[in-house]
C-alpha cells in the first residue's frame, strides 16, 4: 500500500467523502426505483391490490425509511451540482471545498423544512 | 541504469519538428456521450424529482393521501403522465449507467463483472418496459372496482 500523498485535491479529504457519498445514496436511489416502480405497477392489478400495499408502508418505520430516502435524493441532487460546476465553472476546482459546504448547508436546510411536515404527516397531528 | 542504456531504450522520435496529433480513437465516443449524458439527465431529473416528492409527500396530506384515488387523480391528466414518463426513462438511464461504471470500479474478474451487467440491464428493461406500459394502459375508473377506492370524478 502506497501511504496517501500529501495536498492532493481528493484523497482522504472532504473532496473523497463527497465523492463516496455520492455513490452510495446513487446506488441505494437506484435500488428504491426498482421497488418503486413494481410497487406502483400494482395499481393495474386493482385498487385493492395498490391500497393494500401501500398501506402497509403507512407506519413510522416506513416514514423514517421516507425521510432517509428523501436525505439521499436531496444530497445526491445538490453534490451532483457541485460536481458539474467543478466541471464546467472555471473556477470549480478551486471552490469545490466551499461547494460541499454550500451543499451540505443547503441540505441542512431543505430538510428542516421537510422533516417536520412529514413527521407529522406520519406520526398522526395532521 | 545509465543514461545510455534508458536512451536505447526509447522508441526514436520519427518526425521531430512535427505539431503533436492527438491519437484517432478506435472505440467510438460512448463513454463521453455518457459523461455528458449524466450531467444533462441531472440537471432535468433534480427537477423531475424534487416537484413529485413536494407533490406526494409535502402538498396536501402527505404520505397519508396516498392511495389508488390519488394515483388515479395525477394520471388522469396527461401532464403527470408525461411527467412521470420522462422521470421513468430518465431517472432509469441516469442510474443504470451510474451503477454500471461502479460494477466496472469494482468487479475485477471477467465472468462476475458480466453477469452482473447482465443483471443490471435486465433490470433495466423490466422496469422500464413494466412503467410505460402501467402508465400508458393505466384506467383510473376500473370496471368492478368498489366505488370508495376511485376518484370522485368516476361516478359522475
Ligand atoms: C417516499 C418518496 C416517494 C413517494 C411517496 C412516491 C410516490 C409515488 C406515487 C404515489 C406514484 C404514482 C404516480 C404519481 O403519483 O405520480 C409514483 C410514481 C413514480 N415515482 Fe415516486 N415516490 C417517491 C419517491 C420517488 C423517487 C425518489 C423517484 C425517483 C428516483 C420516484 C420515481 C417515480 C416514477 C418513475 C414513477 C412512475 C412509475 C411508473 O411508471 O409506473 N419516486 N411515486
Ligand atoms: C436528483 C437529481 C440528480 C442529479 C443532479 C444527479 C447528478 C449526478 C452526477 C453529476 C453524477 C456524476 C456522474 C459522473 O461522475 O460522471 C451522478 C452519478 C450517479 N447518479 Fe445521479 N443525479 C441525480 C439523480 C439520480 C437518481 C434518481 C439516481 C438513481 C436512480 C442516481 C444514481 C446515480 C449513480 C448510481 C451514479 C454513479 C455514481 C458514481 O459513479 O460514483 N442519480 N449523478
Amino acid at each position: 500500500m502506497p501511504s496517501a500523498p500529501a495536498g492532493t485535491l481528493y484523497r482522504g479529504r472532504e473532496g473523497m467523502w463527497s465523492w463516496v457519498a455520492h455513490r452510495v445514496t446513487g446506488v441505494a436511489i437506484f435500488f428504491f426505483l426498482l421497488v418503486h416502480v413494481l410497487d406502483t405497477s400494482l395499481v393495474r392489478v386493482s385498487p385493492e391490490a395498490y391500497d393494500a400495499v401501500i398501506g402497509t408502508y403507512k407506519n413510522p418505520v416506513m416514514g423514517l425509511g421516507e425521510a432517509g430516502l428523501v436525505a439521499a435524493v436531496v444530497f445526491h441532487a445538490f453534490n451532483g451540482i457541485r460536481i458539474m460546476l467543478v466541471d464546467f465553472w472555471s473556477k470549480g476546482t478551486r471552490y469545490q471545498r466551499v461547494m460541499l459546504w454550500v451543499v451540505m448547508g443547503l441540505f441542512v436546510v431543505t430538510m428542516a423544512g421537510f422533516l417536520p411536515r412529514h413527521l407529522m404527516h406520519v406520526f398522526g397531528g395532521e | 541504469m545509465t543514461t545510455t542504456t534508458q536512451a536505447a531504450a526509447r522508441l526514436p522520435i520519427e518526425n521531430p519538428g512535427q505539431a503533436y496529433q492527438r491519437r484517432k480513437t478506435t472505440r467510438g465516443n460512448f463513454e463521453l456521450y455518457g459523461w455528458v449524458f449524466m450531467r444533462a439527465s441531472g440537471v432535468v431529473l433534480l427537477v423531475l424529482i424534487f416537484a413529485h416528492l413536494f407533490v406526494n409527500l409535502v402538498a396536501g396530506e402527505g404520505i397519508s393521501a396516498i392511495d389508488f384515488g390519488f394515483v388515479a387523480g395525477k394520471w388522469a391528466s396527461p401532464f403527470w403522465q408525461v411527467w412521470d414518463l420522462v422521470m421513468l426513462w430518465l431517472a432509469m438511464l441516469h442510474g443504470t449507467n451510474g451503477v454500471r461504471t461502479i460494477i466496472n470500479d469494482y468487479a475485477e474478474r471477467d465472468g462476475l463483472r458480466m453477469w452482473l451487467k447482465i443483471a443490471l440491464y435486465t433490470a433495466f428493461v423490466v422496469v422500464v418496459t413494466l412503467g410505460t406500459l402501467v402508465i400508458f394502459t393505466f384506467d383510473p375508473c376500473p370496471p368492478g372496482a368498489a366505488a370508495d377506492l376511485l376518484p370522485s370524478f368516476c361516478t359522475t
